[in-house]
């Protein structure tokens, strides 16, 4: 039996009343349900406030370089396709350092889950604005305001990834549950989080969401229906939808290697004499 | 048989049971990737062409931290994107094997030629102090038992390890006896076995006499394997404790004493002594070796010192040699000597002369006689 006390990690450096707290007990919320121990999982993050996370909980940990979750999870999946991996970034992690990663993971569909906790600024480095910050959000490397932000739910749709979510981190419940249907579906997933900041975004607040927010749990739609999830994905302002956006069943990276059908790569034994039959072609 | 530098690479790598690679094209280096992608059905291993080389580097560095063996090749300006993985390999601890098939630079430079400009940089290349193996084969023959040893070395001591080749040595044929396959030494260092140890005491840097850490990998076991590219404690949580940082700093260094005792004597060639010694690496081996042949048809005293393993550096032998000979030459690919550099900074000696080529065409026999002789005069 999975419990709490298996999740236990560090006590976290947050800011007290960080959005940061609810993201982590949706996640560990949803490892426990899912009956997942921590040695089935690992987690991969980049640098950011969101970067310290795997600290905070329990389970195998790498935490990259920042912009670089993405790469490392990716060549762990596939070294060892037996392994939970879930990468962790903040939104200037994801979308700005290590936006080309973001782009081609969900293109060629790597069966990862990527959690990206998005804040709309820096806070690690305290308070610059972040590619998702609001047009005109006046920070001290943007004092003649923030350009246009990038819509990363839009993004991932058309980069290809198969199932894109967004939750809130102020309902963790509903955040639970989508990161345990990400964990669950095949292919690369994409949950974007929308964590205030208390400390460097006073617009966001925990308040100004919750009076926006609405689940798509309610509505009925065609989730594999791009230009229906893509119309949602546009909505913002006044009604900003969280839960599944997207989800599709496409061809996963993984099951496409031909070396994975033996089993994990990491239990393949290591065998110098089958080059043998590699050196009778140069003869 | 026939095998180019970059086959004997491959060969080199799938033997030494590399099952992972991720590269993105880069001329000389791109013959691996095809190679490795063409036989990867076959003999169970995975190329991905990634998005960059900043993805590829971190992919494999990913993949070796879960346990494979994994590797990634470019050339250098290709390598100047994948910096960041060299140093996040070196404080992560994780193994991985880096090819730079070396061409002109700086950035495009001479694309499709040769040249060896980049011993500098992959020494140096990352900020901070870490350890690193840089190895650079001879001849196509040896492009394959390096490979086999980086992968060995790279598993044995946890740390990136660079192998220097160039366009002349990665795309030249040459006919090389059969390769004996049952010399193929695989040692995948210190592991920890959960049969011996409680997985619940597992620290992935454990500071140990030699600062090797026993390796887990995620998933097999119950051990949590936890590592950080920030400074980290023994469990490999991220830490700001200066007692924690110096003994992790430390530790990692240590581990270039057992490594430094690897390194090999350096290739001798011609009488043991002469007035004038050559001294060269990489893969100016055959040219120069051809050039003391006919230097010594003249009578001319003079004989080699080739280095394959470049770092640690082999300071003792080298010193040696430069502080034996009246006259020590060292013949290069490159603009500045930066072997000679090299040599002056870890052995204080000067060599005599340079006898440098830097416009992307390898050096020929008679052009490093004729170099020679006019340096005697």
């Amino acid at each position: 039996m999975v419990t709490v006390s298996d999740y236990a990690g560090l006590k976290p450096a947050w800011c007290p009343g960080c959005g940061n707290f609810g993201i982590l007990e949706a996640l560990n919320r949803a490892l426990i349900e899912m009956k997942i121990e921590p040695h089935q999982v690992l987690l991969v993050s980049g640098i950011g406030q969101a970067g310290k996370l795997p600290h905070y909980t329990r389970g195998n940990v790498f935490n990259s370089l920042h912009g670089r979750p993405v790469p490392p999870a990716i060549g762990a999946k596939i070294a060892n396709s037996g392994l939970i991996v879930i990468a962790i970034s903040g939104d200037g992690d994801a979308y700005g350092e290590g936006g080309n990663h973001f782009l081609h993971a969900a293109r060629r569909n790597h069966d990862i889950t990527y959690l990206v906790h998005n804040n709309r600024v820096y806070g690690l480095t305290k308070g610059q604005a972040s590619p998702t910050s609001d047009v005109g959000f006046i920070t001290k490397t943007t004092p003649y305001g923030a350009a246009s932000p990038i819509n990363p739910i839009a993004l991932a749709i058309v980069s290809g990834a198969s199932f894109v979510g967004r939750g809130f981190a102020g309902d963790i419940d509903h955040l639970s549950n989508v990161i345990k249907k990400g964990i669950t579906h095949r292919g690369f997933a994409l949950i974007d989080i929308l964590q205030p900041c208390i400390s460097f975004n006073h617009k966001n607040t925990f308040q100004w969401y919750q009076e926006r927010v609405y689940k798509l749990e309610d509505e009925r739609y065609d989730l594999s229906d791009k230009k229906a999830a893509l119309e949602k994905a546009l909505m913002w302002g006044e009604g900003i939808p969280i839960g599944i956006i997207y989800e599709e069943n496409l061809p996963v990276y993984e099951d496409q290697l031909p070396a994975l059908s033996e089993g994990p790569l990491v239990k393949q034994k290591i065998d110098p004499r089958r080059v043998e039959e590699l050196l009778a072609e140069f003869m | 048989m026939l095998l180019t530098g970059n086959e004997a690479i491959s060969l080199g790598a799938i033997a030494a049971g590399c099952k992972f690679m991720a590269a993105y094209p880069m001329t000389p280096a791109s013959s691996i990737m095809e190679y490795m992608a063409a036989k990867s059905k076959d003999l169970d291993l995975v190329m991905v062409h990634a998005e960059d080389e900043i993805a590829a580097i971190n992919m494999a560095i990913g993949a070796a931290y879960a346990g494979v063996r994994a590797m990634t090749a470019t050339s250098g300006s290709g390598l100047c994107l994948m910096v960041e993985g060299i140093g996040l390999a070196g404080i992560t601890e994780t193994p991985v094997v880096i090819i730079d098939g070396q061409r002109p630079g700086p950035a495009v430079g001479l694309p499709t030629r040769t040249e060896q400009g980049d011993l500098q940089f992959v020494l140096h290349a990352h900020h901070g102090d870490f350890p690193r193996a840089v190895l650079a084969p001879a001849i196509i023959e040896d492009a394959f038992w390096v490979t086999v040893k980086a992968f060995n070395w790279a598993e044995k001591y946890q740390l990136p390890v660079i192998i220097l080749t160039d366009q002349h040595l990665a795309s030249s044929h040459a006919t090389v006896d059969p390769l004996d396959l049952s010399q193929v030494p695989i040692d995948r260092g210190t592991l920890f076995s959960e049969k011996e140890d409680d997985p619940l005491e597992y620290m992935r840097h454990r500071v140990t006499k030699f600062g090797i850490s026993p390796r887990a990998f995620p998933g097999l076991g119950k051990a949590l394997v936890v590592t950080d590219c920030d400074e980290h404690d023994e469990e490999g949580h991220l830490t700001e404790d200066a007692g924690e940082r110096t003994a992790q700093v430390q530790k990692r260094l240590r581990k270039l004493i057992p490594l430094e005792k690897e390194i090999g004597t350096p290739q001798k060639y011609g009488p043991k002594k002469a007035e004038t010694t050559l001294i060269s690496w990489g893969s100016t081996y055959g040219a120069i070796h051809e050039a003391v042949d006919i230097l010594r048809k003249e009578d001319t005293s003079v004989n080699m010192l080739h280095l394959n393993e470049l770092w640690p550096f082999p300071s003792k032998a080298v010193a040696d040699a430069v502080s034996k000979a009246r006259n020590s030459y060292a013949i290069e690919n490159n603009a500045t000597g930066q072997l000679a550099r090299l040599i002056k900074a870890e052995t204080g000696y000067d060599v005599s002369g340079r006898i440098l080529k830097y416009d992307g065409r390898p050096f020929t026999p008679a052009y490093i006689a004729q170099a020679v002789r006019k340096e005697r005069c």
